[in-house]
């Protein structure tokens, strides 16, 4: 059984439906990442999880206890649930360290003293443990946040969008750092966001949230390789969808012949992520024209005008670059394997 | 806690306000035999709103502008000296004025003259801070369009905060209209003069709430306009943001008339008057011309102001924390509903409240032979000052409380503690501040209420405010001296702490921050602009 269980899960605001026959399992120990774009519901399945707000319909079962469900509703402080706040929400009257051991009230004192400290450790903040939390830095506050949701050692902890309050260049390092503290924990954690780079990199599964339910879940490498819809597609990076004629193992595009994740016959729609196109110059000539060049450092993207009138997105590393205006043949990249959409 | 709570203090509170028009059902034509009040109490009340609001719109937007859009020596503290006046209740400088014998004051312009100088800070507070917020890029944009800078003033400045200043204008027309006391003393016969005279001179009390009923209706207009314009106000105020204009430094002549003009006037409002009063407090003491019973009086004064300062605070936590709670649209009308006694003047509220608590008195006297429990003792005193400053209580302490983002509560909840807990752990200990200044609001205007304690006090039971009042009525001025020094002195205190709060930064500001801890920096006084 898994630990975290949610089942036919609905919530409306008067005639908006946030979330609509939602089912999805968290495993002990895991992180999973929810990623959809916002006003997809992810905040309303947070608040319904963390007991916030009351399912319409469905039930959310933590370790083996139905914290909400018909006729069934734990209030949040019983439902050992921690939550990490997109802006952190820590008390500003309190220091780091009676914001981490708020949980622990009714711990004896050295219990409280010790667990405190212990975790200000995992989170690297022994040092700034009587600080007022308003001279703490954006990355500090974070992890304060982290510690104070681990601190009572909840069955689950939440994370609504951890990372979208801190600018780009904290934002990759203390993703990693969030990532071994939640390991360290041996924590539960669901993890909410609306980049998918960051539920690409940081999640051991990743549910794909469109319009109030879940659409794919799976490890990020099937989710992105073989995305189950051409929204997900989309959604999840970027991509072309080609049309062509499926035989088993491959299909046959007007770009020239991919293999298929899975075999299948007939007309069907492909999608093939942009690095899994090449490019190739001959004297000049070429089967599409470079529309815009979107240099990025280490890689390039490229947007083409095919000679079908197709627009193709290819991306490649900044090796060799092609300029605006010139003529290209577009061909499949070696390996290039790709899943059918609707 | 909750929906409940709120529900409940609203009807308690705005549920005998309710009751004033049914007096028209109940006995019709009781107003009829007093209709010859009625002319002159229109009239009267007409002229004081034209009067008091052409002056403080005036005033109180020209000072605004003084020290908003120019620099000269002195300005900071000149900023600050100007909103004294609110300290001193305009009965005081009355008492001042008919005591000095100023030729004319016993008249309409006389009293429009008086409100207009203690009143105006209110035009002049929001209209400064509007023309502070204004956006440098305006006034800059108006003088690249070729206009003077006096004329970008006058063209942009001004207009962007009219709504703060009409706003102003509203609150201290409430006051005017609400006061009792300076319109009794100078013979002026407004409406809470009227209604004054047909209670203890009549004895007729669906007369008095009739009366009641027509001056509610006067000031709730004001009130709607009030706040209807202050919604635009925020409105206005957010589009605008960025530096600050900067003050233009005066020379030479102007910069002599700048500082002379406002020091003068808070030298003949606030100045010359404690001095003055002073002087006969010191008199009256050496040649024992104090009043009656003055010991008993500030007695009853310190002791109604302090329970009200606990109580009054209390209800109001209740009422904003259940609205808080329970985060529906019911809630919010039953607070909204609650806090609707601001502004009402006192002799209403005084008028409202006898009516249920009589008929539950003559209930209970039936049963239990208790006699007037309620309307013979405090009780129905402290009823009163509930209805007329639950507002005040409530907005010190929202304002606080909107300060503490809703996930707070939801963190805490988290984390395992319970509402009452997080009442206790999270709320309270960032309330202090509020809670504090609520208190300190409510003490110091029931020290200065007079119209409702003068209808609702049991016997023996006067306060400094009567004793002023009276002493005045009798022309005996050194006797209103001391407990009137007394009074004022003790409304210097909210006002001081106005002035130390006003340096930061206001709610609407903090409310525009991004979210984070970063309001907890609200705090730190925000730096005056050079």
């Amino acid at each position: 059984m898994s630990h975290v269980r949610m089942r036919g899960l609905a919530k409306s605001f008067g005639s908006v439906h946030a979330v609509r026959e939602l089912n999805l399992d968290i495993e002990r120990g895991e992180l999973l990442a929810v990623l959809g774009p916002s006003g997809c519901g992810k905040t309303t399945l947070l608040r319904m999880i963390a007991g916030f707000e009351q399912p319409d319909a469905g039930c959310v079962v933590v370790s083996d206890e139905v914290v909400a469900g018909p006729g069934r509703m734990v209030p949040p402080e019983r439902r050992k649930v921690g939550m990490v706040f997109q802006d952190y929400a820590l008390f500003p009257h309190l220091t780091v360290e009676g914001n981490v051991g708020f949980g622990l009230s009714t711990r004896s004192r050295e219990e409280r003293e010790g667990i405190t400290r212990r975790t200000l450790e995992l989170v690297g903040l022994q040092h700034n443990a009587s600080c007022p939390v308003y001279e703490l830095s954006g990355g500090e506050r974070q992890r304060v946040a982290l510690a104070r949701a681990l601190a009572p050692e909840p069955e689950l902890v939440l994370l609504d969008e951890p990372f979208s309050n801190l600018d780009a260049t904290l934002r990759a390092g203390l993703r990693r750092e969030v990532e071994l503290i939640l390991r360290d924990a041996e924590a539960t954690a669901l993890l909410v966001t609306h980049d998918q780079e960051e539920a690409l990199s940081l999640a051991d599964r990743l549910a794909v949230m469109r319009d109030g339910h879940i659409v794919q879940v799976g490890p990020p490498v099937e989710v992105y390789g073989s995305p189950a819809t051409r929204w997900a597609a989309q959604f999840v990076g970027e991509v072309n969808v080609l049309s062509g004629i499926a035989r088993g193992q491959g299909v046959e595009t007007e770009l020239g012949t991919f293999d298929l994740r899975r075999p299948a016959t007939g007309a069907v729609q492909v999608a093939v992520r942009p690095e899994q196109l090449e490019l190739s110059t001959r004297d000049g000539g070429g089967n599409a024209e470079v529309v815009s060049r979107e240099f990025r450092g280490h890689d390039v993207l490229y947007r083409l005008r095919h000679e079908g009138g197709k627009t193709l997105l290819v991306q490649l590393p900044s090796l060799e670059l092609h300029d605006v205006g010139d003529m290209v043949f577009v061909r499949p990249a070696p390996a290039a394997v790709t899943a059918l959409v609707d | 806690m909750g929906l409940r709570t709120t529900v409940l203090v609203a009807l308690l509170v705005a549920g005998p306000l309710v009751g004033l028009p049914l007096s028209f059902i109940t006995s019709p034509g009781a107003i009829d035999q007093f209709s010859g009040f009625l002319p002159e109490a229109v009239a009267a009340t007409f002229w004081i709103l034209i009067g008091v609001g052409g002056g403080t719109l005036v005033l109180g937007t020209a000072l605004a502008a003084l020290v908003s859009f120019f620099e000269f020596p002195g300005r900071r503290w000149i900023e600050w000296a100007l909103v004294l006046p609110l300290a001193m209740p305009s009965y005081v400088f009355t008492l001042f004025a008919l005591g000095l014998r100023v030729p004319g004051i016993r008249s309409t312009g006389g009293a429009v003259v008086v409100f207009t100088l203690v009143l105006y800070p209110y035009v002049y507070l929001l209209a400064r801070s509007a023309f502070l917020s204004q956006s440098r890029a305006l006034i800059e944009a108006a003088r690249g369009l070729g206009t003077s800078r006096a004329r970008a003033i006058l063209r942009v400045g001004i207009p962007l905060a009219r709504p703060a200043i009409l706003g102003g204008v509203a609150l201290a027309l409430m006051e005017a209209l609400a006061d009792f006391g300076t319109v009794n003393l100078l013979g002026v016969r407004t409406f809470t003069d009227a209604i004054y005279r047909v209670w203890f001179e009549a004895f007729d009390r669906d007369a008095a709430m009739q009366l009641a009923t027509l001056l509610v209706s006067v000031t709730l207009t004001l009130l709607v306009l009030e706040r209807l314009v202050r919604g635009r106000a925020r409105h206005a105020q957010m589009a605008a943001r960025g530096d600050l204009v900067p003050p233009l430094r005066l020379r030479g002549l102007p910069a002599v008339a700048a500082v002379l003009v406002p020091v003068a006037l808070v030298v003949l409002v606030v100045g010359v008057p404690l001095v003055q009063l002073g002087v006969w407090s010191v008199q009256s003491i050496r040649e024992s011309l104090l009043p009656v019973e003055f010991g008993a009086s500030v007695r009853n004064s310190l002791l109604l102001a302090g329970m009200s300062a606990v109580l009054v605070p209390v209800v109001a936590l209740l009422l904003a924390y259940g609205a808080r709670e329970s985060n529906s649209r019911t809630a919010a009308t039953a607070a909204r509903t609650a806090t609707i006694g601001y502004g009402l003047p006192g002799s209403v509220v005084a008028v409202a409240v006898i009516v249920p608590l009589g008929w539950i008195d003559r209930r209970l006297d039936g049963a239990f032979g208790t006699g007037l429990l309620l309307t013979g003792t405090v009780i129905g005193l402290f009823y009163a000052y509930l209805v007329r400053f639950l507002a005040l209580a409530w907005g010190a302490i929202e304002s606080s409380l909107l300060r503490v983002p809703r996930q707070l509560d939801e963190a805490a909840r988290g984390l395992g503690a319970d509402r009452l807990d997080v009442l206790a752990r999270v709320h309270v200990p960032l309330l202090r501040a509020g809670l504090a200044t609520a208190a300190l609001l409510v003490f110091v205007e029931v020290m200065k209420e007079l119209p409702a304690t003068l209808l609702l006090r049991p016997l023996g039971g006067d306060t400094m405010a009567i004793a002023v009042w009276q002493a005045t009525t009798e022309s005996l001025y050194k006797t209103a001296a001391l407990p009137a020094l007394m009074i004022v002195l003790v409304g210097l205190l909210p006002v001081a702490l106005m002035i130390r709060l006003s340096g930061r930064i206001g709610v609407s500001d903090v409310e525009a921050t991004p979210a984070g801890a970063g309001w907890v920096d609200v705090e730190e006084p925000e730096a005056v602009p050079a």
